[in-house]
């Protein structure tokens, strides 16, 4: 087939005004998908960024309740329990609502110790815990705001009441780059104190000897705290983050409905050209049969015409979408950690194209084959 | 001189394969427009409804949600005794404190999925100030008992939340003694029980907000100003529908964003499929545009009819887009709102007016995909045309 290959080009830029507008819409649909698709898989990749060797425990009817301080000690002397920290959930506002990110009042002395995957020098941490108004910024989060070590930060209180302010202490980096850094962390020391050592925590994040035993260790930490004052409820950090994302509803199904319908459309616009494309050329492809081509080189002719169209398509359209989202550092005002389309995604993306080049050429092809040479010279194009 | 409609009707139905095709194409961009509409319409729709316009909330100032707020008892006494709130027929004031917390239910059918949803203490009178919701089956809740109401958006999506079912929460075990519908708004997707049994069960001393009858609408102002004028106070009342409205906006503004995006960017997709089909059907028939073109019609008629072509042919498109969309009316859906972090329930609401704009984004869409073809198509010059063919 090679040695047509200067043929099949010369065909596909006879008419370069069509050529292009269907280069041109399968690369847009073909873009679209990557980005549904990384949707997905961004999603899916804050969770494989969980660790299975952390659990989260918190109080068992709703995040929204706190626990008390005290657990702490008692979840240490839990046989699979090698570590035990906690958070607090702020929720301020930083200058108006719309700049929403995550902030955590912490334990100043253990929580850093528990998430080595973001990196902050001893000198940084050191600071952190002797500070009250000390706060870390995530690396996302400093390059969004210009945040730089020394700055301050004020935030507004909602849970919270009253005006906060904060001196950046540290910028964390992550080890990995889908790892979440759009948050605050803060002493907090600051916020107990402020708030009248109210001895409460949002909570809990477990370390365990062996990850293979959390559901051991999560049964037990319930079982401890069953009957009390604060029930708890305790999974991986995975689960916990899980439940995240299935209070987004039915997000996938909804993804995937709107991703096969742009695949569907522009499978119906690129078959529509191909047909086209073929019919035009009726007379010219008797021609090729009447010099002795055999119908096999017709087909093939016409079917790597439409997959080298679909295809150019496909590699704008998922090399574009790499590129565009590698570049910008979307993260869509931070909901996803990060914004990366995968491999998986430009094969899928690829594949596609594959498929649309075949399903829009074979009806072409083969009409082409079936043609009778005599009545195909007598047609008028 | 104008063309009959009648050649470019005819002209579709010949081309039949190419005109379902380029139509279909169009139908999805508009079915995935109308559907996104409908979404965002209907999420608004729900929160914008729920609340009146001439009762006020009240929450802790600073608080933008009633999940954030707390209220002292000794505040919502002082709030409720102020002269703007109306009083009921038996003179007390029409104000109720409530509690609200959330609670994390299990989806029914999905053990493994849970949410957030709002659970809200009220007072046993509740319905004297939220007229509009009544009890649809079961009974009324009983003051001191463990005994809880559920909106009818909610039975069906989590565990326990059937009519007789037990929930747990708290550490205590409430029956569902009835369910109440509040007409599409977003209590039908709270569960409420009696605020004085809910407050020691959930750990709580204060209340959440004050919900308030105004005598006059306009007098917020006046509240407001002498609830800012006291020091035994800090609290805030809005009109309870604009705190929904709120509440709303960011969810229903980041649907149609999203939407949008994908709309443009496959409307681009469709116009490119359309323009195509309009060159071709130009180039295909350059004899007949010569024909007409010696006939005497002017190239002003030509351009005209292929663009009358052009826009039949994505309006057959965008009717069928609208048609594809219809079934899915009514479906109801939930998320989270980010706002108070619970479940909505709502449900996809198709309006004439989204019909209406579905049509007519496919008209445009017709327009800008046949204008430059027709343009080529009024161009041309009679021998040049007939040559062509």
């Amino acid at each position: 087939m090679t040695r047509y290959l200067p043929y099949i080009l010369r065909n596909t830029l006879r008419n370069k005004r069509r050529t292009a507008l269907t280069v041109l819409s399968i690369f847009i649909s073909l873009f679209l998908f990557c980005t549904l698709r990384t949707v997905i898989t961004s999603l899916a990749a804050s969770l494989e960024s969980a660790s299975s060797a952390r659990l989260i425990t918190r109080r068992s009817t709703s995040l929204t309740f706190m626990l008390p301080v005290s657990y702490r000690d008692r979840l240490t002397q839990i046989p699979g329990v090698e570590d035990a920290s906690w958070m607090t959930w702020f929720g301020g506002i930083y200058i108006d609502e719309r700049n929403f990110f995550a902030q955590f009042a912490v334990d100043p002395q253990r929580y850093l110790e528990l998430y080595p995957e973001y990196r902050l020098t001893p000198e940084e941490k050191d600071v952190f815990r002797r500070e009250r108004t000390a706060c870390i910024v995530g690396e996302k989060l400093a390059r969004k705001y210009g945040f730089e070590v020394g700055d301050r930060i004020t935030l507004r209180g909602t849970i919270f009441e009253g005006v906060w302010d904060f001196t950046v202490c540290g910028v964390a980096y992550p080890a990995t780059p889908d790892l979440d850094t759009n948050w605050l962390l803060f002493n907090g020391e600051y916020l107990n104190q402020r708030m009248g050592d109210f001895g409460q925590v949002g909570a809990f994040v477990l370390k365990l000897d062996d990850p293979a035993r959390a559901g051991d260790v999560a049964r037990t930490v319930d079982a401890t705290f069953a009957n009390s004052a604060a029930e708890t409820k305790t999974e991986t950090e995975k689960a916990f983050q899980m439940g995240f994302i299935s209070m987004l509803g039915n997000i996938q199904a909804v993804i995937y409905a709107l991703g096969s319908a742009i695949v569907i459309a522009i499978g119906l616009v690129s078959m529509n050209t191909m047909m086209m494309a073929a019919r035009e050329r009726t007379r010219e492809i008797a021609v090729l049969k009447a010099l002795g081509f055999a119908d096999r080189t017709v087909v093939g002719l016409v079917l790597v015409e439409s997959l080298l169209i679909t295809l150019a398509g496909g590699l704008l359209g998922a090399g574009l979408a790499r590129l565009v989202f590698g570049l910008t550092d979307f993260t869509a005002g931070g909901f996803f950690p990060s914004f990366t389309v995968t491999d998986g995604t430009v094969a899928q993306a690829l594949g596609i194209a594959l498929f649309l080049g075949v399903v829009s050429g074979v009806a072409p092809a083969w009409n082409a084959a079936r043609l009778h040479i005599v009545d195909a010279l007598r047609h008028t194009g | 001189m104008r063309l009959p409609l009648q050649y470019n009707l005819r002209n579709l139905v010949v081309r039949r394969t190419m005109t379902l095709m380029t139509a279909g194409g169009i139908a999805l961009v508009v079915a995935v427009l109308v559907l996104t509409l409908a979404l965002a319409h209907g999420f608004s729709a729900t929160l914008v409804a729920t609340g009146r316009a001439d009762n006020a909330i009240v929450l802790r100032g600073g608080a933008t949600s009633e999940m954030m707020s707390s209220l002292s008892r000794e505040s919502a006494r002082i709030v409720a005794a102020d002269p703007a709130v109306a009083r009921g027929p038996d003179g007390e004031p029409l104000a109720q404190p409530e509690m609200v917390v959330l609670v994390n239910l299990v989806r029914r059918g999905d053990p493994s999925a849970s949410s957030n949803v709002s659970v809200r203490g009220v007072d046993p009178q509740v319905f004297a100030l939220r007229p509009d919701i009544r009890l649809r089956e079961g009974r009324m809740l009983r003051p001191g008992m463990d005994e809880v109401l559920v909106g009818r958006k909610l039975d069906r999506r989590f565990e326990g939340c059937g009519l007789g079912e037990t929930l747990h929460m708290g550490g205590r075990d409430w029956r569902v003694v009835g369910t109440f519908d509040a007409g599409g708004s977003g209590f039908d997707s709270e569960i409420w029980g009696d605020r004085e049994a809910f407050l020691p069960a959930f750990d709580r001393v204060e209340y959440s907000s004050l919900t308030l009858r105004l005598t006059d609408p306009a007098r917020l102002a006046d509240l407001l100003a002498r609830l800012e004028g006291d020091p035994r106070v800090r609290a805030e009342p809005q009109i309870e529908r604009e705190y929904y409205r709120l509440q709303s906006q960011q969810l229903a503004g980041v649907i149609r964003a999203l939407g949008l995006f994908l709309v443009v960017v496959m409307a681009a997709g469709a116009v490119f499929g359309a323009l195509n089909t309009m060159y071709a059907a130009v180039g295909s028939r350059s004899r007949e545009i010569a024909t007409l073109l010696a006939l005497g019609f002017p190239p002003r008629a030509i351009l005209a009819s292929f663009l009358v072509e052009s826009v039949l042919l994505c309006l057959i498109g965008g009717v069928l887009g609208c048609l594809l969309a219809l079934p899915v009316h009514g479906v109801s859906t939930g998320t989270t709102n980010w706002a108070s972090f619970s479940e909505v329930a709502f449900e996809f609401r198709i309006s004439p007016g989204i019909l209406a704009i579905g049509l007519l984004a496919s008209v445009v869409l017709g327009l800008v995909g046949g204008y430059f073809p027709a343009r080529a198509a009024a161009r041309r010059t009679v021998s040049e045309a007939l040559r062509a063919g």
